[in-house]
């Protein structure tokens, strides 16, 4: 594998290797860490263009919401540079290592927003692209631009950052980016409904979305999965577990958190998770360590899915009915996870893109042995007038397929 | 007017009553307006120094037919430019002379309302109020909230990704936006995202919002409805220095509160306010913040003690706690009606939309002061003192020889400096062609040519709403070309494994 990996010091060797990857004709993967280098198609590239050198925070000014960062800064030493300053990443940015068989906390800022990362916080405070101020990177043309600022309000020109964002370096190499950072809560505490099925946990979480409480993440664990995490397992002893959780000060969390359980209290028995247990809790829903490789598989399939959250567990019954599938429920019923018995050799896609068919949304296939990966879609086909779009956008910045082409479908 | 249209298409003005003639084929009866009298309303945005009469003005009621108008056009080398409600600031909505007007106020029905997901799916003519009014009955609401809401459309909200004075909390139009149905200049109809929290691939909503008309017609838009905190309560303080009302601001968002909003203005901007609603502003100070918390009532009470005593602390003159839903409101009257009031005290206002880095508020403010002193024009400066977002206003006369020039350049001057001091030309009124030859200020030929080449993939024939946004048109085939060294080194001392 020697000489097969570039590693650019800064923008300008980034630069320079772009330009010398067209002028030899050679493609280029772009990676941070690589630590979710195994999402999407298995695409056949020349080189790596490795961007773990290109680090450092260049800005970080916390009353001004904004901090500035070389992309292959890690997204670990960001989060522990903000929360020193009671700050967080309000996006909740989800760690992958678990589910891919990596290492925790590995995955660079460059990464995390090109994949468009986000966590249970989503219902609330949206996702990586929502949080993404501005970029400098370079295109498959081998040209550094520039797009957006270093302000957090900006409509000036087209909002490439968002483009960029969950592109996953098919359209360019990132080289700084811009993102906002928002104050951290005081305090959080969780409200969990004890033995609901998926159905009725839809039916919790809808009416917990729509009152005042200010809910910053709802997730329902099914019995199997509540009772693979030992702290759902305490909580609700082996039973399924609905999970509400609220942040802010204090006297704020506790006035919601009664009119919350005042609130769910038809729906079934309730419990109360104080902020000690509450926070670990969520990261394990956040980064699905109940469908861990360590646990699952390393290649056991798995899809991603997003539908509308009054579709969640319709659309979830349609595929487990089929393959005997798992589930885990996040962002209120609209996010499922599902895990998929790994003896099967088509990954369930044809139930999954049934059930995405009737109900809506989008499936990804976020884990599977290479081989499936290249054999089924792993991102969600497009219909012919977005895909021709899809791919004319993908020829405005690379058109040679300079950048990871071929990742997420067939030339893009 | 400084600003330089495209050269109309002869050949098409040639063909107007032939292409008029094919259009009503498409677009039924009062649809079609094509007679000057009845054009005349159409003729500018709420940038009303620009004015033009466009070629024909169509109102289309279903999206067939707004692909079928495309797709004529498309054809036949016709310039097409979208309208919401033509209250653009910045002149996104200036018809084109050889071009179709294409208003979709005719698509003004709430498709559905879905508590149950919190969503509502929208005609883009239905107005930003419109939304929030079909909801509130059931403790909902839209949480973008221009000045305009009355007026402007949900689709032109899309176009401009408008903010308010709630979007440091709740954020801008393209955070509330799930989906929408786009046409583009081919015709061709295209769905992106839906009821679900992620559209999936590239994401293209992203780009369509804020793209100022120039991607694709919307003809469909799902947006996300937030339930009403239970509670909102304001703080009215006033400062000596208006330094110490930017430390504040600073202050409070240091001590890890996000306020609801949180504006600003200086001394001109309370003097003409107060003359017009009496909302209780002190005149005696250079700075005037409010602060409005919002949420449960113990949050906001909590979170009131501290504001007040963070005020306190950075030499507030004057503070006081909106203690009635009613005085909460007459507090925020007076900032709302903070353009009209302007306008009264002046025969003219030119609305300027920069962003700053907040703690450059001090120098941005002196400079515009050295800046209306050298051009002889009034200022008055409202300001989302959150998110940095400044709204001087230019007090003229368009009636006195040369002033709107003068307005335009001191308004240039303002836009230049909010770049150099690390902000942006527009925090959410858009580019349009106000601001369309400042663009060089900020970016770059390359930078512009890749936001251009987007701009390609959408409509290849540069036929949607062109002379807008960018200071140059180039054709696609020219931007598309690549030049590759073939023969130079490659990856010279780049490190290798
Ligand atoms: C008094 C006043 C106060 C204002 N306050 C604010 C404020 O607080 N915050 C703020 O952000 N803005 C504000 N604005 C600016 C303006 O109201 C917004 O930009 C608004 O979103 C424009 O909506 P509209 O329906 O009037 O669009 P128009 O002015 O008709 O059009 C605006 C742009 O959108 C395009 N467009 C319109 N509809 C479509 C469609 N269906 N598909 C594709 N493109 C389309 C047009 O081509 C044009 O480029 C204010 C304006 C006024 C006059």
């Amino acid at each position: 594998m020697m000489t097969d990996t570039l590693k650019p010091r800064d923008g300008k060797d980034v630069e320079s290797a772009v330009q010398g990857a067209l002028a030899e004709g050679k493609s280029l993967e772009i990676a941070g860490h690589g630590s979710k280098r195994a999402i999407g198609r298995p695409a056949q590239t020349d080189l790596t263009l490795d961007l773990s050198a290109l680090t450092g925070v260049t800005l970080y000014e916390p009353e001004e919401l904004v901090l500035t960062a070389r992309a292959g800064t890690p997204i670990a030493e960001i989060e522990a540079l903000v929360a020193s300053k009671g700050q967080q990443l309000a996006f909740e940015p989800m760690d992958y290592g678990a589910l891919l068989g990596g290492w925790p906390g590995a995955g660079t800022v460059g990464g995390a927003l090109a994949a468009n990362l986000s966590g249970p916080r989503r219902i609330k405070a949206g996702a990586a692209r929502d949080h993404f101020l501005g970029l400098t990177a370079v295109s498959g043309r081998g040209e550094t631009f520039k797009s957006g600022g270093r302000v957090v309000k900006n409509v000036t020109g087209y909002d490439l950052c968002k483009l960029i964002a969950g592109s996953w370096g098919t359209l360019a190499a990132m080289t700084e980016l811009t993102i906002k950072t928002l104050p951290g809560p005081e305090t959080e505490a969780t409200v969990a409904i004890v033995g609901l099925d998926d159905a009725a946990a839809a039916q919790a979480m809808i009416a917990a979305m729509g009152s005042s409480c200010d809910v910053s993440g709802a997730a329902h664990l099914p019995a199997a999965v509540a009772a693979s995490l030992p702290l759902a397992h305490a909580a609700g002893g082996g039973r399924a577990l609905t999970l509400l959780r609220l942040e802010g000060v204090a006297p704020s969390v506790a006035h919601r958190q009664a009119a919350l359980v005042a609130r769910v209290k038809p729906f079934g028995e309730v419990v109360t998770i104080a902020e000690a247990s509450s926070v670990p809790l969520w990261q394990a829903v956040r980064d699905v360590l109940p469908f861990a490789a360590s646990r699952a598989g390393a290649e056991a399939p798995l899809w991603r899915v997003s539908t509308a959250p009054t579709q969640g567990a319709a659309l979830a019954r349609m595929v487990t009915n089929a393959t005997g599938a798992s589930c885990l429920f996040d962002w209120a019923g609209g996010l499922i996870w599902i895990s998929v018995p790994d003896a099967r050799d088509d990954a369930a896609a044809p139930a999954v893109r049934r059930a995405v068919a009737a109900c809506g949304g989008h499936a990804t296939l976020i884990r599977a042995p290479a081989a499936l990966r290249a054999a089924v879609e792993p991102f969600e086909p497009q219909d012919t007038v977005l895909a021709a779009l899809t791919k004319r956008v993908k020829e405005g910045f690379d058109p040679k397929g300079v950048f990871n082409t071929g990742r997420m479908w067939a030339g893009v | 007017m400084s600003v330089v249209m495209p050269q109309p298409d002869a050949a098409v003005l040639a063909r107007r009553e032939s292409i008029v003639a094919a259009l009503s084929a498409i677009v039924p009866g009062e649809g079609v307006i094509a007679s000057e009298r009845a054009m005349r309303p159409y003729e500018s945005d709420g940038l009303t120094a620009y004015r033009a009469l466009p070629m024909v003005v169509l109102l289309p009621e279903t999206t067939e037919q707004v692909s079928r108008v495309l797709a004529y056009c498309h054809r036949e080398g016709v310039k097409v430019v979208p309208r919401g409600a033509g209250t653009s600031l910045s002149g996104g909505a200036l018809p084109l002379t050889d071009g179709v007007l294409l208003g979709m106020a005719k698509f003004n029905r709430i498709r559905e309302i879905d508590f149950d997901n919190r969503v509502v799916v929208a005609e883009p003519g239905v107005t930003n109020l419109a939304v929030t009014q079909a909801v509130e009955h059931a403790g909902f609401y839209y949480a973008p909230d221009p000045s305009s809401q009355i007026a402007c459309t949900i689709g032109g909200n899309v176009a401009e990704n408008s903010g308010g004075v709630h979007c440091l909390k709740y954020g801008m139009t393209t955070n509330n936006v799930l989906g929408c149905e786009l046409v583009l200049m081919t015709g061709e109809i295209v769905r992106i995202g839906g009821k679900h929290l992620d559209a999936g691939g590239y994401d293209l909503l992203g780009i369509i919002t804020g793209s100022e008309g120039l991607l694709g017609v919307v003809t469909e838009i799902t947006v996300r409805i937030l339930k009403k905190p239970e509670t909102a309560r304001a703080v009215l303080v006033g400062f000596n220095r208006s330094e110490d009302a930017g430390d504040c601001v600073s202050r409070i968002i240091g001590a890890g509160i996000i306020p609801g909003g949180m504006e600003m203005m200086d001394r001109p901007a309370i003097r003409a306010t107060e003359e017009f609603v009496h909302a209780g502003y002190p005149l005696d100070v250079e700075a005037l913040l409010i602060v409005e918390l919002d949420g449960p009532q113990a949050e906001v009470d909590h979170l009131i003690a501290r504001v007040e005593a963070i005020a306190r602390d950075c030499q507030a003159v004057t503070c006081k706690v909106s203690s009635s839903e009613q005085e909460r409101l007459l507090f925020w009257a007076g900032r709302k009606a903070a353009f009209p009031a302007v306008g009264r005290i002046s025969p003219d206002y030119y609305c300027m939309d920069g962003t700053i880095p907040r703690a450059k508020l001090p120098l941005v403010l002196k400079r515009i002061r050295e800046l209306s002193e050298h051009y002889g024009l009034r200022v008055a400066n409202v300001f989302h003192a959150g998110d940095g977002n400044l709204h001087p206003l230019i007090l003229y006369d368009a009636n006195k020889p040369g002033e709107l020039d003068k307005t335009e350049e001191f308004g240039s001057e303002i836009l230049k400096l909010c770049v150099d001091v690390g902000g942006v030309l527009t925090g959410e009124h858009g580019v349009g062609v106000e601001k369309r030859d400042l663009m060089p200020a900020m970016f770059s030929e390359t930078d512009l040519a890749h936001q251009q080449r987007l701009k390609c993939a959408f409509d290849e024939k540069g036929l949607l709403n062109p002379g807008k946004v960018f200071p140059k048109l180039h054709r696609c085939a020219e931007l598309g070309r690549m030049h590759v060294h073939a023969g130079r080194v490659a990856f010279p001392d780049i490190p290798r494994f």
